[in-house]
């Protein structure tokens, strides 16, 4: 049995760490998220230059081949350096599609262009009503008369993050089906200054960016479809399975790092003549923080050795893991909140900052307990 | 036992909310509604809609100008005014400075200063917390030193909730540092915000909004007149104030009236979306809440039940603000919950007065859930922080 990183990640997580330890201290951060696009473009420049939007493409793809493990590493870094960089839209979710589906000429003008930073990519696929049910899509796409050649899309796309920054948006759209139907669900790439696409972004609650997009019968013909018509559900729904993986190892580093901030700080905050870490009351409590990072930890390397294998354990595995993730890193914001009194639910600490992308991604890709229900009962989803 | 309410009790309950519906001003009812912040000025003017309407101070006695109310009038007062999404009664001046000022303070001082808190002529604010004193108040280090007719004050206080709109503040401060016990040399004082030396310092909270603040206090005079009390009893006048405020905080009836409005909400299909009502596990956890919030009413109405046959509240008051809070926080998740990703967005100037409602991102409660969820941290932090009343409770009502 071996569960300790190969050389390959080794060397991917020193680079990461370094970059985080040496130029995206707490106050860069911010900086990049107070600007009015949400991130640093030099930044994002410098994660293509650096391999790490390529980690998880094929030889093939002009990519190192590494798989969600590799996804994990990175992730857990960017959620200890807090990064607003545009990575899981670009790489993991419209990546995730681009280098499942996509045909050789949209790979070359969609993916590598993205990889590189090139082009700003986001994949939509949320809408106002859908809740978490990735299949909930009422977008449609209604082919011309020349049948199959021509499409003119028209609905409403919810939280598409990166939205407004995205030049190419993949979105996920009905040709044929009922509203919850897995099958008729079709992907379509669409310029984001195509007539009739409407791009309301603002900022979110973490710092980030998202959007809602409304389509207005959007004209996409046959060069813009990705995969095979009606057959798209499968290939996105392992896109929002990576990155689902992806926001729980960046909520195992905001975690942590929270542990860490809290316990240091309980240290040197002294009241009643001694510092708050020698109350029991705090002890326990800072011992469960941990106790949480850690579980959730083991289950994330679980969770990433059978995404690689595939199948239905890949599919229990990620429901898992976010449900211990949004479980856990409720608890542990809230009580990093609690044992830094005050200064805790101030701005200016970046305590209140991890928590708040903490509690966002508790709400993405499905809440804990949506994915603990899908656990329950698997063929209700 | 019996909770039915007499004759009286429920007329007085029926001009509550006519005056609720009629008197009250209602753009400021529809602000609160539509989550839309209520300026300096709206605060005060309904403030004084109250005051004209004899009920400036619904907890002093009526000697004062105050209402006079027994404890089961204050609670229906209370249950209308959250019903009628009303916003509470600034609490600095009416419920904390004044009682002290009437109860310990000198005639003057009475004369001078009550009838402004009660017509809300004054803004007053709460100066205790300093940088270093937290949990720990009996440290506080701002000075007060005597110097002929007047004190010479020096020092900082923080988070001073609302201070930058505050005409006054009220403080405890050391004016004796060789005491035998460090509470011995804590004085309570008034200070006039608006002199020399006095700067206020806004600092911003997790949700972006500044209502609390850091104040210092350069070489600030004060009149020795402004001395309430006795010089070295400041401890003992604040601590009765803590228990007031503990009380307060708890806001039973606005965690009754957001469940049931929560409880609303799960039947509708927002945006087309499947009403939360078909979510079962949804709907456990807020039975669960109401299961709780019944408690808490209970536990609440035995304080006001010991209160009204003329006994001290009984030990059970004093789980009130752990409860409370407690109840409020799972409350806050649960309208978190219930957004979704509509929690998310972070657009504080569609909550600005003139920005058209219909083009809003998500309705009122879903994005403003995450927000409220972050601020109400505070509830378990300050008045007195959850870890400190369990160490009260086990201390005082435990006896261990
Ligand atoms: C939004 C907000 C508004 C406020 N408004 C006002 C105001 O208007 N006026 C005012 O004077 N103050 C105000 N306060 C201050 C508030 O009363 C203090 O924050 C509170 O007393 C806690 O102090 P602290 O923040 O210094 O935390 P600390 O005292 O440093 O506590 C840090 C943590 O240690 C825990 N702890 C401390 N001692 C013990 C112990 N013995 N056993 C176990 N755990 C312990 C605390 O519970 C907390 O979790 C406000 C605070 C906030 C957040």
């Amino acid at each position: 049995m071996d569960l300790s990183l190969n050389d390959v990640q080794m060397m991917l997580a020193d680079s990461v760490d370094k970059f985080i330890g040496n130029d995206y201290d707490f106050e860069t951060r911010q900086k990049y998220a107070d600007s009015k696009q949400g991130y640093s473009d030099a930044a994002w420049q410098t994660f293509a230059e650096l391999g790490w939007t390529s980690v998880t493409l094929s030889e093939d793809d002009g990519g190192f081949g590494g798989g969600p493990v590799d996804l994990t590493v990175v992730m857990e870094r960017f959620g200890r350096g807090l990064v607003v960089e545009p990575f899981l839209a670009n790489v993991v979710l419209a990546g995730g599609v681009l280098k499942r589906d996509a045909n050789a000429t949209q790979k070359s003008a969609w993916l590598l262009a993205a990889i590189s930073g090139e082009l700003q990519t986001t994949l939509a696929f949320t809408e106002p009503s859908s809740g978490y049910q990735i299949s909930d899509i009422t977008t449609t796409a209604v082919s011309g008369e020349d049948d199959d050649q021509s499409w003119q899309l028209s609905g409403s796309k919810a939280h598409v993050i990166n939205g407004g920054s995205a030049e190419l948006i993949i979105v996920a759209a009905r040709t044929s089906g009922e509203r919850r139907d897995k099958h008729g669900i079709t992907l379509f790439g669409i310029p984001a200054t195509a007539p009739g696409m409407t791009i309301r972004s603002y900022p979110t609650v973490d710092g980030l960016r998202a959007a809602e997009i409304s389509l207005d019968n959007v004209m996409a013909n046959h060069s813009q479809v990705i995969g095979k018509i009606d057959s798209g559900y499968e290939t996105l729904n392992s896109a929002v399975a990576d990155a689902t993986l992806a926001v729980c190892a960046e909520a195992i580093g905001i975690m942590t790092v929270l542990t860490e901030k809290t316990i240091e700080f309980s240290k040197g905050r002294v009241q009643f003549g001694v510092p708050i870490s020698s109350f029991q009351a705090l002890q326990h409590r800072m011992v469960e923080m941990y106790t949480a990072c850690e579980q959730s930890r083991s289950l994330l390397m679980w969770a990433a050795m059978m995404m690689h294998k595939g199948g239905p354990a890949a599919e229990q595995a990620i429901h898992s893991i976010k449900y211990q993730v949004g479980i856990a890193g409720k608890r542990v914001g809230e009580e990093a909140i609690q044992i830094h009194g005050g200064m805790g639910v101030t701005w200016e600490l970046d305590v209140s900052h991890y928590f708040k992308r903490l509690t966002a991604i508790g709400l993405m890709f499905g809440s804990a307990d949506w994915h603990l229900d899908q656990l329950a009962a698997p063929d209700v989803a | 036992m019996n909770v039915t309410f007499s004759n009286e009790e429920i007329a007085f309950r029926a001009e509550v909310r006519a005056f609720f519906e009629t008197e009250f001003p209602q753009d400021i009812l529809e602000k609160q509604r539509l989550s839309i912040a209520l300026t300096r000025e709206d605060v005060v003017r309904w403030h004084k809609v109250a005051y004209k309407r004899g009920w400036g101070a619904p907890n002093w006695p009526t000697e004062h100008g105050g209402t006079g109310w027994t404890s089961v009038q204050k609670y229906i007062f209370a249950d209308e005014q959250a019903r009628a999404s009303a916003p509470v009664y600034l609490s600095f001046g009416v419920s904390m400075v004044g009682p002290i000022i009437y109860t310990f303070g000198t005639e003057q001082q009475k004369q001078r200063f009550l009838p402004d808190i009660l017509e809300f002529n004054t803004w007053w604010c709460q100066g205790y917390s300093e940088p270093g004193s937290g949990s720990d108040l009996a440290s506080l280090s701002t000075k007060a030193d005597l110097n002929g007719d007047h004190y010479v004050v020096n020092g900082t206080k923080t988070w001073t909730t609302l201070a930058q709109f505050a005409d006054w503040i009220f403080c405890l401060v050391r004016t004796n540092s060789d005491v035998a016990r460090r509470q011995e040399g804590i004085s309570f004082v008034l200070i006039d915000m608006k002199q020399p030396g006095v700067s206020v310092k806004p600092i911003k909270l997790l949700d972006g909004e500044c209502e609390v603040n850091e104040i210092h206090f350069d070489n600030v005079k004060i009149p020795v007149e402004n001395l309430v009390g006795e010089e070295g009893k400041g401890w003992t006048y604040g601590k009765v104030l803590l228990q007031h405020e503990r009380t307060n905080i708890a806001g039973v009836a606005n965690s009754k009236y957001r469940l049931e409005r929560l409880r609303a909400q799960t039947n509708e299909s927002i945006r087309g979306a499947t009403p939360l009502a078909n979510n079962s596990v949804f709907m456990r956890k807020l039975a669960a809440a109401e299961v709780e919030l019944k408690a808490l009413e209970y536990t609440e109405l035995r304080t006001l039940a010991s209160i009204s046959s003329g006994k001290a509240p009984g030990p059970e008051s004093s789980i009130l603000k752990v409860a409370g809070t407690e109840l409020h926080q799972q409350i806050d998740s649960l309208y978190v919950e219930a957004a979704g990703y509509y929690a998310l967005p972070f657009v504080p100037e569609q909550y600005d007065i003139d920005f058209p409602i219909d083009e809003r991102i998500g309705n009122g409660t879903q994005t403003k859930s995450a927000l409220s969820y972050f601020n109400h941290r505070k509830v378990s932090i300050f008045g007195g922080s959850n870890e400190i009343q369990k160490n009260i409770i086990a201390k005082h009502v435990l006896g261990i």
